[in-house]
């Protein structure tokens, strides 16, 4: 979520009882702003939290021109002093899904492959890199995935421009509340995959500028859905919970521009969820 | 030499200024053919069009008066949008007559019922005296408990929180309650749960275990008079052979004020609706609870659809972890809480009260040593309840069943012994390298004033702080309890044993033809001596 907007989203994000202390707001008030200033991003967005065992990190994403480009991902631990991380690539990605516990809270733990997964971990010897997970590298893998899962944004909030960027769209006044309610009025705002897949009648209705992304409709498991829509405060805020990644919170207060999504929770992913619907 | 011109022939501007020869002379004609050509340009602009009624021309005037009123900063950028809002705008039905309904959106319902938590009634000064003399007040202080909260970064917004507040009043002065507590907020999918946890005042909770009593005995009658009539029209038909199969004996549930038991809890939905009481629970659906996985939905008669099936609805479930959780993560300082003196310490005590001597130590040691923490909830057993009970004992009662059976069960079933009430947390089992308990200080910059927070790896949502005298637990969260390896559903369990032998039912090989015939023989034989002897008798009269 935006951080100028920081402490009016988090109240109203605080129904799943997840929010930061005010001396970590206090911090995190200070010491965003200076990271604009620093790497020039032109919007610093507060991801969340990822409660380790031993201690928490705090996860700040810094976006450029084109809202829809790689984003730049710091880590911190205690609010104020931010380490960039590096892109994730496939591997990590592979690798992150072989580990599966407990974050342990230390950026410099690792995990012993051999134990988890001999196979991925004999491929590595091969390469010449040490048999082992950093903790650093499962932290910038799970947010990549929790992003590309369940990040997500209303329809109309961005619009793509012919040139191929993506920015707010200026002209976007909010979810009427009828729509906001729909699960097909909101977007992962990722690389779309299965756009292609409509049939040309759905397409005939689509506005490229704006629908350019895939909506939340198709995501499994189909039905129910994996999302959890409740309308706080008699409807005046719009509340999707994920239950695929148990913590990811996004909220949106309908006929106005507020919307935004954070995560507070254990960076694991609800491998359950078929059996609990 | 000396500028452009005049162009030479082989140049490629050559004769291009002469009048003409320009380019588009020979598209634009004289001055009347000139504003012909216009006048043909703007008829074109203003043809309306087939599919909306709408021409160019009205749209770009629109337009542009739209964005010299409003002025928006990089207007060439958003001009197609600009477009669009214009054309939706133009869609007014402005054939109906009639005024659209005020829609009233949900948003105001809320607000009127949030309001009215706020109202204070005229009846009230009387039940304040009351209290008075009744002894501490019942009502907890949410606002204080939440801002110990919050400087761990727990906990809901400020005004949800004083909607809580005054929630828990109005459930106070509608039942009778000794004490009451916050005990947190289960998440659904629809809506969410708040639960008040409460201990009812003694009189009131004889008078409802009568009437649930009374109850269950009017319904047991009903069932003997269906079965009266059912065992009638069987005895025309023949009855299959009944199964041996005998469920285990059902575990008494613990009696309202003990054990799992020992807290009655009410519900609501949102701060302003209704309390709803939950119902006690049985161990049963407390171990059938340990076997799935379900997620909440946010009402309270919804069914649970599970393997192995769930013993009652969502009410049910909902009571049922809520008992898990109060087992697994209630804590308090060590030695805040002891043993009665006056009673010997059995066991399976129940009982604890304050200690008046107790010194709460200093932040730093509570954060670095679990050991300065203790459960003061006791623990569930494997049987689902907190105190052993031998079911055996139960089916001595029932004079039909046989001795043999008695002996049977009795030896199956082993006393399970748990953890004493007042255990330190630091003897509970971690899973793999991950302890059952997370200890940190809220905040290390200003350490005079910081408070020792604890949230538990086992139930993941479950938190707990203390500073100086005061503790409290709170729980926010889905419910469920947090396991390294992915949730197996039970599998079924193996097929019956088929029906015991009996005449009409076991199997026998058929006799093959060389039987049939020795039998045949065999009878033959038999029936030709006694016709000898029958002859031989004959002869001899």
């Amino acid at each position: 979520m935006e951080a100028l907007s920081l402490p009016a989203a988090l109240s109203l994000v605080a129904g799943g009882g997840a929010g930061l202390s005010p001396e970590l707001r206090a911090a995190l008030g200070a010491s965003l702003p200076l990271l604009q200033r620093d790497y020039r991003f032109e919007r610093v967005w507060f991801w969340g939290c990822i409660q380790g065992v031993r201690g928490a990190y705090y996860i700040a994403q810094g976006l450029g021109p084109d809202r829809a480009a790689p984003r730049s991902r710091l880590y911190s631990l205690n609010c104020l002093d931010w380490s960039l991380l590096t892109p994730a690539t496939e591997e990590m990605l592979a690798l992150a899904e072989e580990v599966k516990g407990r974050f342990q809270g230390d950026p410099s733990f690792e995990y012993s492959l051999a134990e988890i997964n001999p196979e991925a971990a004999a491929r590595l010897v091969q390469s010449g890199k040490e048999p082992v997970m950093k903790e650093e590298a499962r932290l910038i893998a799970t947010i990549e995935q929790i992003d590309r899962a369940v990040g997500i944004v209303p329809r109309g909030a961005f619009v793509k421009t012919p040139l191929g960027s993506v920015h707010e769209n200026r002209h976007f006044e909010g979810l009427s509340l009828v729509e906001a309610k729909k699960l097909s009025s909101y977007f992962h705002f990722t690389e779309p995959t299965n756009l292609k897949n409509k049939t040309l009648l759905e397409k005939a209705d689509l506005d490229p500028s704006t629908d350019f992304l895939n909506s939340l409709e198709h995501d499994i498991p189909q039905g129910k859905g994996s999302w959890s829509i409740q309308l706080e405060k008699g409807g005046s805020v719009v509340v999707l919970r994920s239950l695929l990644w148990l913590g990811l919170t996004f909220y949106h207060v309908p006929m106005t521009k507020q919307f935004g999504y954070i995560y507070f929770g254990t960076g694991e992913k609800n491998l359950d969820l078929p059996f609990m619907l | 030499e000396g500028g452009h011109g005049p162009y030479q022939p082989h140049e490629p501007g050559y004769g291009l200024d002469q009048p003409g020869y320009s380019p588009y002379e020979d598209e634009i004609p004289d001055a009347q053919a000139r504003m012909l050509a216009i006048k043909n340009a703007k008829a074109y602009l203003l043809k309306t069009s087939t599919k909306s009624g709408l021409n160019l021309y009205d749209h770009f005037a629109t337009i542009l008066t739209k964005i010299l009123d409003e002025q928006p900063a990089n207007t060439v950028d958003i001009i197609e949008t600009i477009s669009q809002d214009v054309k939706w705008a133009q869609f007014r039905k402005k054939m109906d007559t009639l005024r659209d309904e005020h829609l009233i959106p949900p948003t105001f319902e809320a607000a009127e019922k949030c309001k009215a938590l706020f109202i204070k009634e005229a009846g009230e000064e009387e039940h304040e005296e009351l209290d008075e003399e009744m002894g501490e007040p019942a009502l907890p202080n949410v606002m204080e408990t939440a801002f110990y909260f919050e400087q761990a970064g727990i906990g809901l917004s400020k005004d949800e929180c004083y909607y809580i507040f005054l929630a828990f009043k109005n459930l106070i002065s509608v039942q009778p309650i000794q004490t009451c507590r916050f005990w947190g907020k289960i998440l659904g999918l629809e809506m969410n749960y708040i639960i008040a946890e409460v201990q009812l005042r003694e009189g009131e909770e004889e008078e409802e275990e009568r009437e649930g009593e009374e109850e269950e005995t009017v319904a047991e009658e009903k069932e003997m008079g269906e079965g009266e009539e059912e065992e009638e029209q069987k005895e025309k038909e023949p009855e299959p052979p009944k199964s041996t199969y005998k469920p285990p004996p059902e575990i008494p549930k613990e009696a309202n004020g003990t054990g799992t038991n020992k807290y009655v809890y009410f519900v609501c939905n949102e701060p302003g609706k209704p309390w709803v009481k939950l119902p006690p629970v049985t161990p049963a659906q407390i171990v059938c609870a340990r076997q799935i996985k379900k997620f909440f939905t946010g009402r309270l008669d919804a069914p649970i659809v599970s393997f192995p099936p769930f013993p009652g609805n969502e009410a049910n479930y909902l009571r049922a972890q809520i008992a898990r959780i109060s087992a697994g993560t209630h804590v308090s300082p060590t030695g805040f809480y002891q043993f009665p003196e006056d009673e010997e310490e059995e066991e399976g005590g129940d009982t604890y009260e304050e200690n008046p001597e107790f010194e709460p130590p200093p932040v730093a040691e509570m954060v670095e040593s679990l050991a300065m923490w203790a459960h003061h909830v006791k623990g569930i057993l494997k049987q689902g309840r907190c105190v052993w009970i031998n079911p055996a004992q139960k089916s001595e009662e029932d004079e039909e069943e046989g001795e043999e059976e008695e002996e049977e069960e009795e030896e199956e079933h082993q006393e399970e012994t748990g953890q004493p009430l007042l255990t330190l947390i630091s003897e509970d089992e971690g899973m793999k390298n991950i302890p059952a308990w997370t200890a940190q200080a809220s905040t290390n910059l200003i350490p005079e004033y910081s408070i020792a927070i604890l949230q538990s790896n086992r139930w993941p949502g479950a938190y707990a702080f203390a500073s100086g005298r005061k503790f409290e637990n709170i729980y926010f969260g889905w419910g469920h309890k947090y396991s390294p390896e992915s949730h197996t559903p039970a599998l079924p369990p193996p097929a019956e044993a088929e029906f015991p032998s009996e005449p009409g039912i076991t199997e026998a090989a058929d006799p093959t033809v060389e039987e049939e015939l020795a039998f045949k023989a065999a009878q033959e034989e038999a029936l030709a001596e006694a016709e000898e002897e029958e002859e031989e008798e004959g002869e001899d009269d």
